[in-house]
């Protein structure tokens, strides 16, 4: 192909070349819609949806070929604040956020909008303590900062550590979501839906690398916000009158606490703080509000430590669009955020409305179709042998009355999401929708976590540590090949085990948090703080963290030897978790970040402080203009 | 980017200046990240549109806060910049 996508009239042209690209999307839907109408089969209309997604993710991905290193890097630093606000919208919103969120609200009420505050409150953070910094620093990853900053080679091989095995465990889980989805729409196995949706993630990235990345995440984003909020707009519609859901879900909240009372219904969705512990009484507890305030503290410090984040703010072209775009990026996050409660409302009214003390003979069409084997996200298990019919109905024995009662309906938390449009009935172009955006939503993470990591391998490990006269060539051809193995292991370790989504994630949150949070904001606002501490900070922070979570999750009983009555032993997934100070470890962060701290501000107390030529680098990085000072006798850059 | 560079003193004003809008924005973005929600209880019991305001302060209010604090902090920053002359656009 002769065609490429050349920077300049490229960059000039965004606001017309995604208006069309919109435009087009919008038509495509309709068409399918046309179509669906005609009699073509659902089948046939969920495989356009995702081979054509796909498809032009790879047009723009083969377009934006590059063979320079900035724009392999960091997008060639052209991507305005806009552009870059939505790009980070997409980088940011996975497949937990977009399929799982709204779930974890249906069943947990109250208590699930910590991930609501937890994943957009962070930014905040990234814009006040470290978006134009290290925009201004102008490396190409955020191990260089580490590297630069404490003096060499252990802080940026510790960053390096930390970067790779969170955004290893963050990107497993975005695999398991493409599976999840390819798998359900394209009828595949789990493990071969995994590697089919390898392919949509590695032809965006393996060409051009964060150029290609940005310009398929503007896309993504577009197509997964559609994809959100049409079926819940028109649920409003249906159960309010007014398309707003954002502000008509209140009224549904409201008869929600009226079928509490009326079903008997223990847990309310509105009370505050539950216990997570087992057999504790559903109310406001001590318990419930730590965890509660834990789990927000480590998605906010952990989404200012993520390194596949912090890099989108790289690719701008200035200080002051790196600032900018962060309001925009948080602004396309709130979007989804603040519409996410709204689903979980409007579908819980639905089942407690429509549902729940119907006869089983008149249950509406959706509850057949999502809780058949194979999808089996639905259970309506009054039957004796229910199982047969709802898998997931298994281990739940009804009382064969004919009469849906609460305590015989299940539902899966992917199924808030997916079948809303069932839910709302419309028709199956919407369902189709949806699923792109599910894919979109995983895709576009993904391929952000794949190009942290393989550029930290590629240019933190083998350009600065092994051989730092390699020429661009042979760093680009490292950095693809590099990708692909990793990618091809994250595929392998998600088609393998499988496993909670939203676990996965949180933990990839704590740890770049306890990791790499006070790593960062020292380095950037205590400029007399030594390589030393901030050696500690990074090993204290992150050792603590993992020997937590390992220790929680996998060894309960020996942590409860270890600590003693602090530890609650709690049978969950399979083993026997440990709860130390009644803490779930979703949020094992909370025992690394304070550890970084006072590790890293001990450390630098006792140790010799930075050289006058360090605190002149810093200095030169907090204001936008002028030139970067260089650090003699630190690494060669 | 200009080349402009400020002095000694300069450096420690402008530094100065940014570091107080840093900690004015970290203590309303630490209010509405987890003091406000303390109290969720108690605010249950106040409605607006339907909504029990404990609620609504953590799947709404405080959104719209961390969204506008990231705006504020754009916008008065900028000034800042443009007032020591070092605005890199």
């Amino acid at each position: 192909m002769a065609y490429r996508i050349g920077q300049s009239s490229f960059v000039q042209n965004l606001g017309k070349i995604y208006a069309i690209y919109t435009g087009t999307f919008a038509a495509f839907v309709v068409f399918l819609g046309v179509l669906e109408y005609f009699g073509v089969p659902n089948r046939f209309l969920g495989y356009m949806f995702i081979f054509l997604t796909i498809g032009v993710y790879a047009l723009i991905g083969v377009l934006s070929r590059t063979a320079e290193v900035a724009e392999y890097y960091v997008a060639g630093r052209v991507v305005p604040a806009f552009y870059n606000g939505m790009a980070t919208g997409a980088d940011w919103m996975s497949a937990a956020s977009f399929i799982g969120m709204a779930g974890s609200l249906y069943f947990g009420g109250y208590d699930g909008l910590a991930f609501v505050l937890g994943w957009t409150g962070g930014y905040v953070l990234v814009a006040i303590l470290m978006a134009p910094y290290l925009r201004k620093f102008g490396q190409f990853t955020v191990p260089d900062f580490f590297g630069a900053r404490y003096g060499g080679h252990l802080a940026r091989s510790l960053a390096v550590v930390v970067l790779i095995l969170a955004s290893f465990t963050y990107v497993v889980a975005q695999i398991v979501g493409v599976g999840i989805i390819t798998g359900r729409f394209l009828g595949l196995g789990f493990q071969t839906a995994c590697f089919v949706g390898l392919i949509g993630i590695l032809v965006c990235s393996l060409l051009g690398g964060m150029k290609a990345v940005t310009w398929t995440q503007v896309a993504q984003y577009i197509i997964l916000i559609i994809a959100y909020l049409i079926p819940v707009i028109v649920l409003s519609v249906q159960l309010t009158g007014v398309p707003i859901p954002e502000l008509m879900y209140g009224q549904a909240l409201q008869k929600i606490v009226e079928y509490e009372k009326t079903l008997g219904i223990a847990r309310s969705h509105i009370t505050p703080f539950i216990s997570v512990l087992p057999g504790a009484k559903p109310e406001t507890s001590l318990n419930g509000a730590i965890n509660f305030f834990a789990l927000i503290l480590c998605l906010m410090v952990g989404t200012a430590s993520l390194p596949h984040v912090l890099m989108r703010y790289f690719t701008t072209p200035s200080v002051k669009q790196a600032r900018d775009s962060v309001w925009w990026s948080l602004f396309f996050i709130f979007l989804l955020y603040f519409t996410a409660p709204a689903y979980a409302a409007f579908a819980k009214l639905e089942v407690y409305q429509n549902l729940i003390n119907s006869p089983m003979a008149s249950l509406p069409a959706w509850v057949n179709s999502w809780g058949a084997p194979g999808l089996a996200l639905v259970g309506a298990c009054d039957a004796k042998n229910a199982a047969d019919i709802f898998p997931l109905c298994k281990g739940v024995t009804g009382n064969a009355d004919g009469i849906l009662q609460f305590a015989e309906f299940r539902i899966h938390t992917d199924a808030i999401v997916l079948a809303t449009p069932e839910i709302a009935g419309l028709p199956y172009v919407i369902s189709g929708l949806v699923a792109a955006g599910g894919l979109a939503a995983a895709l576009s993470t993904a391929d952000g976590l794949l190009l942290a990591i393989a550029n930290a391998l590629s240019h933190d490990v083998y350009y600065k540590m092994i051989d730092p006269k390699a020429d661009t060539k042979r760093r680009l051809i490292i950095s693809r090949v590099l990708l692909l193995i990793v990618a091809i292991i994250a595929a392998y370790v998600a088609g393998t085990l499988g496993a909670d989504i939203l676990f996965l994630v949180s933990w990839a949150f704590s740890m770049a948090a306890s990791g790499l949070f006070a790593g960062l904001v020292l380095g950037i606002w205590w400029k007399r703080c030594g390589n030393a501490a901030g050696v500690a900070g990074i090993a204290v922070g992150f050792g603590l963290c993992m020997f937590f979570l390992i220790m929680t999750e996998f060894y309960g009983p020996a942590l409860k030897g270890l600590l003693g009555d602090a530890v609650t032993i709690v049978k969950i997934r399979g083993r026997d978790v440990a709860y130390p100070w009644g803490i779930n470890n979703i949020s094992v962060g909370i025992f690394g970040i304070p550890a970084a701290f006072i590790a890293q501000w001990i450390v630098g107390k006792m140790t010799q402080e930075s050289s006058k030529e360090m605190q002149d680098f810093i200095d030169s990085i907090r204001v936008p203009t002028g030139a970067v000072k260089p650090i003699a006798g630190a690494e060669a850059h | 980017m200009a080349d402009k560079s400020l002095s000694a003193e300069q450096m420690r004003a402008y530094w100065d200046r940014t570091s107080k809008l840093m900690y004015g924005i970290l203590f309303i973005w630490f209010i509405f990240s987890f003091v406000v929600h303390i109290f969720a209880a108690p605010l249950n019991n106040i409605r607006i549109f339907g909504f029990p305001l404990g609620f609504y302060m953590a799947a709404q209010g405080s959104l719209i806060v961390f969204v506008f604090l990231c705006w504020w902090n754009a916008r008065a920053q900028n000034k800042i910049d443009e007032e020591f002359g070092v605005q890199d656009e």
